[in-house]
């Protein structure tokens, strides 16, 4: 126990310390939450803060789960520490834990954030307890890709990615625009995506009158599944 | 039972034997350097015992323990000092050591390690604010701060300035006197000289002497005398004088090629006085240690078999 706690608390002092990580974490997703719930352009019936409340939560889970873990984990693997620590007690099970659990830790306080500031922003949820579900699921599978990124990449390739995967999820995933307003082809595929299929769940867990699609659990427990395993086959400590 | 048993252990990178079926022991309780030329095999063979790499071949005990089936238990007893890096750039000096200290059962305590590795001081300065020197000696503290049994040191002064080699060199002789089995690697020889009480040199993964440092000086003992003096002395006249040949390598470093018994050296210290010229240094019979290494790896070199050494054609 005294490990675990031991560097849980030292991932969570470098997660506070790090500037850009929170920028990414709270930055952005307060910007685009006060800004397209202000100023009324994005192509929504009803109150846009309704329909962005949801999406800014999930992208809350993307940034954290997939952008800061798959980036604090290459460089981690680059300096060196993972290969060190595994000559530690410390060992691979709490090591994960410790990661794990400090995601989980920096979600907690963006959700609370960002629900304070919907609710001061006009938003009306309907909570129910799949959000909690949907939101637990796209951690794993994010957190799956990210390790995949930061395990067989390098550091500086992994940063690259991870940024570039996170621009590109966030227009694709319909987490502040709508996936009706893509390309019918893209439509598709934007569903299946583990960020997709998040915001789906997410938004029709907190909507009035809102549910959520059959197929978009299932694209999350196949991702929840499948990118931990191919983290595990791809990942190399050193 | 020694502390670390390596039998006929080999390693291979793709098509590259890296470590070429070597057996030496390290005892409890002493400092043994495993030496050797870049590419070598030092790295790779610590990285074994460490449990880091998968041999192809051997059979190894570090503490008793399979450094791979029995992983987690011995980390409880080894302590690793990387030969780079292990600290995240962001991360406090004495933060650090906290947290590693905090993955053991019973650790020594933070601050007063610091103080024994000259880092005190640093203590809230980040890794990536204190010098590489300083970074080799929180590496040092971070390997000892669970009280290993057995300590394995990659190369622990390199790029660190004399007062700190010395700091380290205190550090380590001191885990001799508390029981504590050393394995280090190392291209300071002066210091396996001083430090060290077993020593295995490698070359092209394979073991070419061991022994100790004495034993390596002595039997790489020749029939030879050198002294430094003034460059361009009467090398005939000299030879004539002491009745054995006289050779200038180096201008102003001399080889006498004739054993260096207290007549020889009495009647070479006589003919200089006469010509009133100053002896710069002189060693007869025992070699300095770099002597020893120099001419076993050049050696080593003949006599490797070449297609082993080709890396497979990366980069």
């Amino acid at each position: 126990m005294k490990p675990l706690l031991a560097h849980l608390r030292l991932e969570l002092t470098l997660i506070a310390r790090n500037g850009e990580s929170l920028l990414l974490t709270l930055g952005i997703p307060v910007l685009l939450l006060t800004f397209f719930a202000t100023v009324d352009v994005l192509p929504i019936d009803g109150e846009p803060i309704n329909f962005l409340a949801p999406g800014v939560l999930a992208l809350a889970v993307l940034s954290t789960s997939l952008v800061n873990l798959a980036i604090s984990t290459g460089f981690e693997r680059e300096y060196g520490v993972l290969k060190r620590l595994g000559s530690t007690p410390l060992g691979r099970p709490r090591l994960l834990a410790a990661k794990t659990l400090a995601t989980l830790a920096v979600e907690i306080v963006q959700v609370g954030t960002l629900w304070i500031l919907a609710l001061a922003l006009g938003w009306d949820p309907s909570v129910r307890v799949g959000f909690l579900a949907a939101m637990v699921l796209g951690t794993i599978g994010c957190a799956g890709l990210a390790l995949c990124l930061a395990g067989s990449l390098k550091a500086l390739v992994t940063l690259a990615a991870a940024n570039g995967l996170y621009l590109l999820l966030l227009l694709l995933s319909g987490m502040v625009i709508p996936i009706a307003q893509l390309p019918g082809p893209i439509q598709g595929i934007a569903r299946a995506l583990p960020s997709g299929a998040m915001t789906e769940a997410v938004r029709g867990s907190l909507s009035a009158g809102g549910s959520v699609p059959g197929r978009a659990w299932a694209a999350l427990v196949i991702w929840a599944v499948l990118s931990p395993l191919l983290a595990v086959r791809l990942f190399r400590w050193e | 039972m020694a502390a670390v048993e390596v039998h006929e252990l080999t390693v291979r990178y793709g098509d590259t034997i890296a470590v070429d079926g070597i057996s030496f022991e390290a005892q409890a309780g002493q400092i043994t350097a495993i030496l050797g030329p870049n590419g070598a095999g030092k790295t790779t063979t610590v990285e074994v015992l460490e449990g880091f790499r998968r041999p192809l071949a051997g059979r190894i005990s570090v503490a008793g323990l399979d450094p791979i089936a029995d992983h987690a238990a011995l980390t409880r007893r080894m302590g690793v000092m990387l030969q780079s890096g292990g600290v995240g750039p962001g991360v406090r000096v004495l933060e650090a050591l906290r947290h590693t200290a905090a993955l053991y059962d019973n650790s020594l305590d933070p601050r007063t390690l610091l103080e024994q590795v000259g880092l005190n001081g640093t203590e809230h300065r980040t890794w990536r604010q204190i010098s590489g020197g300083e970074q080799r000696r929180l590496a040092l503290a971070l390997a000892l701060v669970g009280r290993p049994q057995v300590a394995f040191l990659d190369e622990p002064g390199s790029g660190v300035d004399p007062q700190g080699r010395l700091a380290i060199r205190e550090v380590v002789a001191g885990l001799r006197d508390d029981g504590v089995t050393v394995v280090l690697t190392t291209h300071d020889l002066d210091e396996v000289e001083k430090l060290a009480d077993h020593v295995v040199i490698l070359d092209g993964g394979r073991i070419v002497a061991a022994g100790s440092p004495a034993q390596l000086m002595t039997a790489g003992q020749s029939d030879e005398v050198r002294f430094g003096a003034p460059p361009g002395l009467d090398a005939t006249a000299l030879a004539q004088r002491i009745g054995a040949p006289v050779h200038e390598g180096a201008p102003g470093e001399y080889v006498v090629a004739a054993p260096g018994t207290p007549a020889l050296v009495a009647a070479l210290t006589a003919w200089l006085a006469e010509h009133d010229l100053p002896l710069a240094d002189l060693r007869a019979g025992r070699q300095r240690l770099e002597d020893v290494f120099l001419r076993l790896v050049a050696e080593g070199s003949f006599t490797r078999p070449e297609p082993r050494r080709r890396r497979r054609g990366r980069r």
